[in-house]
Order: structure tokens, then sequence, then C-alpha cells
């Protein structure tokens, strides 16, 4: 008996053994997803990578949780795919001449997720828990401008600012103020309710979001799932092998994995509104002198950067803003600097390094990308006669000493899209708290005030695109690329909209019929 | 009883030795709790009225002081990242954590010591040979890769499997262990290796002691002599690599969670660490330390259950 089971035992070990041993001879990949066709629950599911920051919609930040939870709220204002403002909570609106009032008029019949209607109350609560009245809590800064907040009838809401300012309508949709019920006051983090397409469902720590299909949207027919499972899947791979196995619907995918998934999946994408940036600190020596930064924008070739880190999935740019920006890109820059090797040494030489210089760059560890961008640029310097070192830290790390701190000599990041050109643009403001490139430039500065008074958006653009210039004559940063987020998606399903920032957009996603 | 009590005045003394060498790891590694939550283009108003809020504008020994006033009374306090209890966080993930390490655990046993004792037969014979040298190579198969190999060739082909996420045995059995065995057997795997060696060389040893040579020599059948005699003896030092083997167990579970999305201790743990989360940091590295002392402990009696000759003194 003994000596027969141990002998299965024995069999089944051998299986295991071989089974490993062979994995590189194994057959290839089955064919794509599953073949059968699923129930057609109108439920799906959608890779996330990490948890939220907070489900508080006045407190989260993350790009991860915005993503999501911008289908549960609205603000009086919604962003549009294109990066404009359409009404939202509020119907319509008007802005006074003098660019100091904002009158919005209430949508009829807006419901909360628990069944509420939308009050003027609410409306009033919302900013005033953003600006911290009546306790010291202030959740943004954004709102500091505002002189009063007035209801004025049941449905009509009147804010006034101190000074005129043209970027203040873009601080009025769900990724700034989303409009939240009075109600839930104290339990907005643990069960957020919004007006949204969907509700929340329930948030379970380290696996999963679920929101459900809103009853009462007031835009008819709209949503059409029922349910949207946001899973955290923190490994790219495993989460490649999901969507493969059908257990996941829509997905990022890393451009140079597209090969896998491109004939079995729709592949959606778009410039991503953000740009990757190979930073020096304008402090320190040698980066305070114009003529090394020119001469590193003239040695770093920015389309062998685009191929190695994104498969060419990228945009190039030259300055500060995306063309996912529209109106107020400044196109052609991106060759303002072309590749130049003698000419950099030049500028090196006159700069006084002819032999040029040892440096670091310090790099986060938390994506791949910033290390693949900076194995190309120390190719690319070391033409020059630049030694880079790469330093690779902790996302923490990075973010106290090198962001934070200002304590680095070059670095590698991407800043991520914003629906208003000012917040995009505003950083690189001399004494601005996150200019941690340390440019210093006072046309700069005086343009940057300039363009918050001016009401005519016309011009607004002229300033942002010689705000967008000056970057780049300055050579403020080697500004390498927008790169394309690219999402995989199960090919029964459509609907998907892409916007000027993260967001999944599940309100019009839908199986095909 | 006086060896509970010191076995428990030990454990305290463990609890406190780990958490303030935790405390003292927090003090040196950089990382700004709220800032890592909310990343670059965290809101300063925003970021100062969390910290007010949470207490994090206070010095970290201020913080710890707090930490342990609250566990004295069994509140192990709030998490950063997730607010939530600490404690409600650690045992929702509970069931995860310990059905894998558990079924890891019966997976190396079942397999590694009938396995070594069959093997132990055959000494130098090529089925040994052979044996002995996949061990070998079990033993240095990083978990990730393994855990990578399962999920392509098992996980991608056969239906029971999943590959990513966890389904709760109290929705269904089925699918939790489609979701549990293939992480469990890439923690096992490389224990499987360590155990085997450990149970086929004890049991060589006993094998040529002179108690076996009496037994065989009074006409006792093979089987009786191995199963009976030698087994149970070589379970004694067995054992000792069980106890050491169940803390890898715990500690594979860590880098196994992550590459199967499984939501348990190990990667809260991860995450916490990765946001600074002072709080659930702590009581999940406590929470770890209590299992592996435990187990420990529990190893021991069973010593004095398998050889009377060993006191708990």
């Amino acid at each position: 008996m003994r000596t027969k089971s141990t002998k299965y035992i024995f069999a089944f070990m051998l299986l295991i053994s071989v089974l490993v041993i062979s994995a590189c001879s194994g057959e290839k990949d089955k064919d794509g997803a599953n073949e059968e066709t699923p129930a057609r629950a109108q439920e799906i599911t959608v890779r996330i990578a990490d948890d939220p920051d907070f489900l508080d919609p006045h407190l989260m930040t993350a790009s991860i949780t915005e993503m999501m939870m911008l289908n549960i709220f609205e603000g009086l204002l919604a962003p549009e795919t294109d990066g404009t403002l359409k009404p939202g909570v509020a119907e319509e609106y008007e802005v006074s001449d003098d660019g100091l009032t904002y009158t919005f008029k209430l949508r009829e019949n807006i419901k909360f997720h628990n069944g509420d209607p939308v009050k003027i109350e609410d409306v009033k609560y919302t900013f005033e828990r953003l600006m911290g009245v009546g306790n010291d809590e202030t959740l943004s800064s954004k709102f500091k401008i505002v002189a009063s907040l007035d209801a004025v009838d049941e449905s009509t809401f009147k804010i006034t600012l101190t000074e005129p300012n043209s970027t203040f309508l873009f601080s009025l949709t769900a990724l700034d103020s989303a409009i939240i019920p009075k109600s839930n006051d104290g339990n907005h983090n643990e069960s957020p309710i919004g007006t949204g397409p969907f509700k929340f469902g329930k948030y379970n720590p380290g696996s999963n979001l679920i929101v459900e299909k809103n009853e009462h949207y007031w835009k008819p027919g709209i949503p059409y799932l029922d349910k949207v499972t946001f899973t955290f899947q923190p490994d790219n791979q495993t989460a490649l092998l999901s969507l493969q196995a059908g257990e996941v619907d829509l997905m990022d995918v890393p451009a140079h994995r597209i090969p896998e998934v491109e004939n079995d999946f729709t592949l959606i994408y778009e410039e991503a509104n953000s740009t990757v940036l190979v930073g020096y600190n304008m402090d320190r020596k040698p980066f305070n002198d114009i003529k090394v930064r020119q001469a590193i924008n003239h040695a770093v070739n920015k389309d062998n950067i685009i191929e190695a880190t994104f498969s060419g999935y990228a945009v190039k740019l030259g300055s500060n803003m995306s063309p996912a920006m529209e109106a107020a890109y400044k196109d052609g820059l991106q060759d303002y600097y072309d590749v130049n090797i003698e000419k950099a040494k030049e500028l090196l030489t006159e700069a006084g390094y002819p032999d040029g210089f040892s440096t670091t760059i310090s790099i986060s560890s938390h994506n791949a990308l910033y290390t693949n961008v900076a194995q190309v640029l120390v190719e690319d310097l070391k033409s020059i006669g630049i030694d880079v070192k790469i330093e690779v830290v902790e996302w923490g790390v990075w973010l106290e000493r090198i962001y934070k701190g200002r304590d680095y000599d070059m670095t590698s990041i991407d800043f991520t899209g914003k629906l208003s050109p000012y917040d995009i643009l505003n950083r690189y403001i001399s004494d601005a708290g996150n200019n941690f490139l340390n440019f210093k430039n006072a046309e700069y500065d005086a343009l940057m005030k300039d363009v918050i008074k001016e009401s005519d958006i016309d011009q607004q653009n002229v300033i942002y695109k010689r705000a967008q210039e000056i970057l780049a004559e300055e050579a403020a940063a080697v500004y390498i690329a927008d790169y394309q987020f690219i999402w995989t998606m199960n090919p029964n399903l459509e609907g998907y909209k892409l916007y000027p920032f993260f967001y999944h957009d599940m309100s019009e996603v839908r199986f095909k019929e | 009883m006086t060896y509970t009590i010191r076995r428990i005045v030990l454990l305290v003394v463990t609890l406190t030795l780990v958490s303030l060498i935790t405390f003292s790891v927090f003090q040196v590694i950089p990382g700004d709790p709220i800032r890592i939550m909310l990343g670059p283009d965290a809101d300063e108003e925003q970021v100062a009225t969390l910290e007010k809020q949470l207490g994090l504008d206070k010095p970290l020994y201020m913080q710890y002081a707090q930490w342990i006033g609250g566990v004295a009374k069994g509140d192990f306090g709030q998490s950063i990242r997730f607010s939530k209890p600490v404690s409600e966080l650690i045992v929702d993930r509970l069931p995860v954590t310990i059905s894998l390490a558990l079924m890891s655990v019966i997976i190396v046993a079942i397999i590694a010591i009938p396995l070594g004792v069959f093997m132990a037969k055959r000494q130098n014979k090529p089925s040994d040979v052979v044996f002995s040298s996949l061990t070998q190579v079990g033993m240095a198969i990083p978990s990730f890769w393994l855990g990578m190999l399962l999920i392509l060739y098992l996980g991608m082909t056969i239906k029971f499997f999943s590959i990513s996420g966890y389904v709760p045995w109290s929705i269904s059995v089925k699918g939790a262990l489609g979701s549990l065995l293939l992480p469990a057997i890439t923690i096992a795997i490389p224990q499987i290796a360590v155990m085997f060696r450990y149970v086929r060389n004890t049991v060589i040893e006993q094998l040529q002691l002179d108690y076996v040579r009496t037994i065989r020599s009074k006409g006792i059948t093979e089987k009786y002599v191995l199963f009976k005699h030698v087994l149970r003896n070589s379970m004694i030092p067995v054992l000792t690599v069980f106890g050491l083997i169940f803390a890898e167990v715990v500690a594979g579970t860590i880098i196994v969670e992550q590459v199967f999305g499984l939501p348990g201790i190990g990667r809260l743990l991860i995450s916490s660490i990765g946001s600074r989360d002072f709080p659930l940091v702590q009581g999940i590295i406590m929470y770890i330390t209590v299992v592996v002392v435990l187990v420990n402990f529990f190893v021991d009696i069973l010593y004095s259950i398998l050889d009377p000759r060993i006191r708990m003194t």
C-alpha cells in the first residue's frame, strides 16, 4: 500500500518537475482570448495598478484615483474630451464683464445617488468645505481667490472673486470641486456620494473598487453598464495575462507589448497630455549656465528615446505643453534644438567645460519609463564628454529629496496633464512651490501674471505660446515627449472615450449589439 | 508552566525589539506618507490639513509613543494610506494569507516527506540522483519567475485556475482553490526541495544507526522498520526545519501575493512600506512576528510529544 501511494506521489512530483524544467520548450501561446462568448451580464472589469489615495473627491489627487472616481462625481462644470468645459451639475453659467462674478443655474431634477435632489446648500457646502470655512481645514488652495458664495434663489448660485482669474472655471469640474451632499458630511471618504453616472458600490482595499449604475442619472439612457469592477493588479505581466484570459476587459498596455494584443483586442490611444522631461537643477553648477543646458539639448536624440522607451507611441515635444492642449500649444518648438554633437561640444567649450563633466541623474524606481529614458540619455551625453551616473531611488525618496528638497543634479519625470494651460505652466514661476527645476525668468513671471487677468481666450493663448517659447529658448529642461497611453479593450466593447487627463469614462461604454 | 511563561515573556521582548527596529528604520528612510499618496501634484493646503488631522506634524518618536500607548490598550491605530483601522485591514486579509501559507505547508509536507523517505531507500540509485539534482534547481528558482511560469503554462491553459485576484472561500470553494493553488505551489516548490533533502538525509542517517540493525535482526519487516521507527525518529530534526520552513513560507507569501495579485498580508506590507504608512507597517510586522513565534512554540510542544525524553523546562 505504502509503496503504491508513494509511487503516485513520485509520479506527481515528476510531472511538476517536468513542467518546470521544460518550461522553455512549451507550446506557443494558446490562441488569444477565451473562445466562448461571455454571459452578457452588463458588467466589466478594468485593471488599475494600485489602490486609490482617497475616495473623498476633495482629497483625491492621484491620477489612479481620478480615473475611477470621476465616474461617481460631477462638478458644476464637466470636462469635454477635447479639454473644453461643458455644463455639469450647473445647466448654464454666466461670467460678469469684470470677470469677478460667476452665476450658475442648477440643473433641474438632478439627484444624488442617495435619491436626494441637489440643493443650493449642497453646492455652498461643497465650496465651504474646500475652502475650510468655519474650521481651519482648507482642502484646496484653488479657492483662495473666492470672496463670497451666495445662494441667490433655490436654483441659482453665485461665486464672487477678489480678482479676475481666467483659469477659475477650470477649477469647477469634479477634478477639483465635485458637488457632494451636505447630509453625507463626515462620510465622504467611507461612502462617497455624488451625482455621476455611477454610484459607489464597495471598496475592498488591495483588491478592488466596484461602482454600480446610477438609475437616476440625469442624462437619459446613460450609463449602459450595470457594474464596473476596478481591480487592483500591480504586476503588469500578470495583468496582461488576465486580459488574455478574459478576466480583465480594459487595461493599459506598455507600447512594447502591443504586438501580443493587437490582433485580439481593440487598441485605443491618443496623446496623454503629459510631458516627459529630463530636468537639471538650474541652481547648481554647471546647469546654471544656459550654454551647458543648450549643449545637452543638442546632444539628446529625442527620437531615439521615443523609439526605445515608447516604441514610437509618443509625440516629440520642445516645451512643457502637449499638442493635446490644441489652442494653447505652440507648434515648432520640438525642433528648436536639432541633434548636433559638434555644436553641443562648442557650447560646452564656451561654457568652460571642453572635456565635459561628471554628474548624476536621480530617478524614481516606480516606473520603468524613467530608467529607460535615463539609459538612452547617458549614451547621448557620453558623446559630448558628459559622464552621467544613474541613481535609482524609491518614489517616496524622490518626492522628498528631489522634488521637495530640490537636492539633485539631474532627474527625469513626467508631468501629467491638466485641464488648464495655466496649471501646466505655473510650475516655472520663480517662486512657485513646485518649481523644483529652479527656473527663474522675469519675463516668464510677468507673462504668467498677465495671463491670469486676461479675459480674452485668444490673447491668453498668445501669452501661453510665448511662455512655451521662453522655456525652449532658456533650455529649462530637455523636453522629450508626450507619450500615448495605450488602452487595450475587450473587442466586444465600444464607446470608450479619451480625455486629456486620466479618466476611465465608463458612462458610454457598452457591449456591441 | 514556567516554560509557557518564559515563552510569553520572550514573545513580548521580541515584539518590542521588532517594533523598535521598524521605528528606527522609519526614522532613517526618507519619504512623507501624505506626499507619496498624493504625488507631485499635491495641494500644499491639503497636505497641511491632512498632516494635522492625522497627527503627522508631530515628530516620529511621539507618533511611536502614541502608537505604543494605543497597542497597550489593544488599539493598533489607523492606517494613513487606507484611512481604516489597522486591525480591520489585517483581519480582512488574513483568510488569504493563512489559506495560502497552510496550503503551501501542506503541499510541502505531503510531497517532501514521503518522497524523502522513498528516495532514502533508493540511495544513489538513478532516480535518487535525478531527484537530488532536481532539488538543487528547485531551491535556486526565484519565486517570482516560477510564479510567472505557472501562470503561463497552467494558469492560461487550465480554466480551473484564476491567475489574478482572489475568490473568498465563502463565495466558492472551487474558486478559492483555483486562485490559491498556483501561488501555493509557487511558494512550496523551493521549500519542497529543502525539506526533501533534509528528510532524505535524516532517514539515511537513521537507517545506519544501531537500533535499526537491532530491529531488523528481530526479523521485523522493512516497511515497519521504516515507518514505525525510523520515520518517527527522523521527525524531530525534520520538525525543526518545519518551523524554519513556515517562516520561509510566510516570507514567500509576500512576493507571491504580489505576482498573483492576491489581497493578502504580504501585499499589504509591501504597499504600506512604499507608502510609509507607519501604523500599518508596525501592525503587520507585529502580526507576522507573533505568528512565527507561535509556530515555533508549537513546534517545541510537538517535540515533547514525539520524544517524551524532551521535557519542557
